[in-house]
């Protein structure tokens, strides 16, 4: 079950390029388990690193540096989340730590992921982003009020499906929420079975 | 109200009502792979879940499965016999389909899965991964979820979803001689950005789509991920149907005739309405191909790298502004992947080998799309021009479309590559992709540097 999230006040890395692909938020050569843990070691692995292998981390990388040390929220750039639908990414980065992202767009499949798993899409422009960032101060997420908030005041309101909201805030196990459709389903079924036999094998 | 062909599908499936804008989806099939199939089985069988109709869930070992000729378990990649003999044993614990490492129909999911019928008109279809919207080529709502969507779908037979908004694209005219549905969809997302989809679902529309093959309509639909869309569909015709009929899960007798009946209805109503509209011109477009580290930073084969380009993609790529793209050596060509490694994209490549062979220094390798692909092109001869050109011929798989910790293209070089993405490090360390056609890759492979086919005659 994912845990709930309610508010959030961390620190927030800067990483706001456009296009950030789950490639790059973990390497398919980083995803050696069949299971969901021990990925966070994998985590922006081409980037995190110095090349040669051996995991020395690259201190020109945003999250190894000393002001971002356990920074639990990402400002990303458009479009972040794109490429593989690896939710491998979203385990490694939970794993790692980070509770919430926040970029101007983000790809769908990356997106849905995230909330199935309790971690936080905020969607604001890149120009407020940028403000978030120049602040370089801790961020406060309130996802009841949907704001993001920084200690001198500045504050910017998010929209989010009102679904995913629920989902989050609860932090219900989806599968246990639509089993309640328990009847509506086998009664579509059963109707479906008629209408489109060929589509029941 | 007149309703898109989107609109149909999804009211038909509609189990219920969540909020104004969330709907419960009903979902027809599930359609695992050996990367994340033991993921989502097993933390199932932790719950103490079961698909709750294992007759509709499949899987396939693709993903991490070696394609050298004589494969078995063992994988170049570290680890990844776990992998398969894990995601094997959770699937016939489950009791769903599974089509193993020398299965005859073994293959790319989106490949195999229209090869065997089990994606349809009018069908929901998901599976982990992105792109599963291929097989919205069949004028189905079929698309990439994470393992936890996996899950939930053969739990509970649906999936909680947003309703997305609509795109047409309407695409009129007739395709210059040499361009491909890869020129098409790559040509888009450079005109949109690799954003431009928005989570949408895209109607692919206009003469030339209604023109293509159904192996074209796939790889049109294939790259609608690329475009950050959910997803991408076709409105089904009369190829459509000469497709599927017979094959091995698609509707017999009564059955067959009823479905098409069913099938017939299944497109847009005259003045339905999309949040979006884009249109091409069939007739303007030209072979494409990549020159950056995201889809959208690509130009015509005769084109050059743009004035203005991002410097980080030209560092990676080894590039500078205004550099021509024609002529750039290349030190590997690859054929394959779920974009551009069916029979037709073997046989216009095969057209352009056929009696030259590969550049010295540069490697090739094709990889079929699935065994059925590998054993048509075998039947008519297509594997002895790729052999004799020089071309490595193996087993179907993803293979090196991405680098998996296991066989990659040497660190560092340069690939011509039919795949569908050209991140950084996706087919290995520090390897710089160029995606095209077939056609392009064939012809590059022979001249050891990026080549316009059509330059070949």
């Amino acid at each position: 079950m994912p845990r709930p999230f309610t508010t959030l006040a961390a620190q927030a890395a800067p990483l706001q390029i456009a296009n950030i692909d789950t490639d790059q938020i973990i390497p398919s050569r980083e995803m050696r388990s069949t299971g969901k843990t021990g990925l966070a070691k994998g985590l922006f692995a081409g980037w995190r690193y110095l090349p040669g292998g051996d995991y020395q981390p690259d201190p020109n990388f945003v999250l190894n540096q000393p002001q971002y040390n356990g920074a639990q929220i990402l400002l990303g750039g458009e479009n972040f989340g794109c490429g593989s639908s690896r939710e491998h990414a979203v385990w490694a980065l939970d794993e790692y730590g980070i509770r919430a992202v926040i970029a101007p767009s983000f790809a769908p499949i990356f997106e849905n992921n995230c909330s199935r798993n309790g971690l936080l899409c905020v969607k604001l422009p890149a120009t407020d982003i940028n403000a978030i960032k120049a602040a370089s101060c801790p961020v406060h997420i309130d996802l009841d009020s949907q704001q993001v908030s920084l200690p001198d005041g500045q504050a910017w309101s998010f929209a989010i499906d009102a679904e995913v909201k629920m989902m989050l805030i609860s932090g219900m196990d989806a599968i246990d929420l639509t089993l309640q459709h328990k009847a509506a389903i086998a009664d579509w079924q059963s109707r479906d079975a008629i209408a489109r036999a060929w589509i029941y094998l | 109200m007149a309703r898109t062909l989107f609109d149909k599908i999804w009211d038909l499936h509609t189990v219920a009502e969540l909020d104004d804008r969330n709907a419960l989806i009903a979902i027809d099939r599930v359609f695992l792979h050996e990367r994340t199939g033991a993921a989502a089985l097993n933390s199932m069988a932790e719950a103490n879940r079961k698909p709750i109709d294992p007759a509709r869930v499949f899987c396939v070992m693709d993903h991490i499965v070696d394609t050298r000729p004589g494969r078995n378990d063992q994988t170049l990649m570290p680890g990844g016999q776990a992998f398969i003999t894990e995601t094997r044993r959770a699937a016939l614990e489950a009791g769903i389909h599974l089509f193993d490492v020398n299965d005859p129909e073994q293959g790319i999911t989106h490949v195999i899965s229209p090869e065997m019928g089990i994606i349809l008109p009018g069908c929901t279809l998901i599976a982990p991964d992105s792109h599963t919207c291929t097989q919205g080529a069949f004028g189905a709502l079929s698309w990439g979820v994470g393992s936890s969507e996996a899950e939930h779908a053969m739990a509970t037979g649906t999936l909680r979803l947003r309703r997305p908004e609509t795109m047409r694209v309407t695409i009129d005219g007739e395709l210059g001689e040499g361009v491909s549905a890869k020129d098409v969809i790559i040509a888009l997302i450079a005109d949109h950005s690799a954003a431009g989809g928005k989570g949408k679902v895209i109607e692919f529309c206009g003469s030339a789509v209604r023109a293509m093959s159904m192996e074209a309509r796939m790889t049109l639909c294939n790259m609608a991920t690329e475009f950050a869309a959910m997803s991408a569909m076709i409105a089904p015709d009369k190829k459509t149907f000469a497709f599927l009929e017979g094959r091995r899960f698609a509707p017999k007798g009564p059955n067959w005739d009823a479905a098409k009946a069913h099938w017939i209805d299944l497109r847009s109503d005259d003045g339905a309405q999309y949040d979006t509209e884009v249109t091409l011109n069939a007739e303007a477009l030209v072979p494409m191909i990549s020159w950056g580290t995201s889809v959208d930073a690509a130009v015509p084969i005769t084109g050059h790298v743009p004035i203005e380009a991002d410097s980080a993609m030209l560092d990676y790529m080894a590039l500078s502004s205004g550099q021509e793209l024609v002529g750039i050596p290349v030190d590997a060509a690859f054929i394959g992947s779920c974009t551009n490694a069916r029979l037709s994209d073997l046989r216009r490549a095969a057209r352009i080998l056929d009696g030259r062979r590969v550049a010295p220094r540069t490697t090739a390798i094709c990889v079929p799309g699935s065994s059925s692909v590998k054993r048509a092109a075998e039947a008519e001869g297509l594997d002895q021009i790729f052999i004799k050109s020089g071309f490595e011929w193996r087993e179907s798989g993803c293979s090196m479309c991405f680098f998996a910790g296991g066989e990659s293209f040497a660190e560092g070089s340069r690939v011509i590559s039919s795949t569908n993405r050209n991140f950084r490090n996706r087919q290995g360390v520090a390897v710089k992709t160029h995606i095209t056609s077939p056609e392009v890759v064939a012809a590059s492979a022979i001249a050891g540097a990026i080549a316009d086919h059509r330059e070949l005659g």
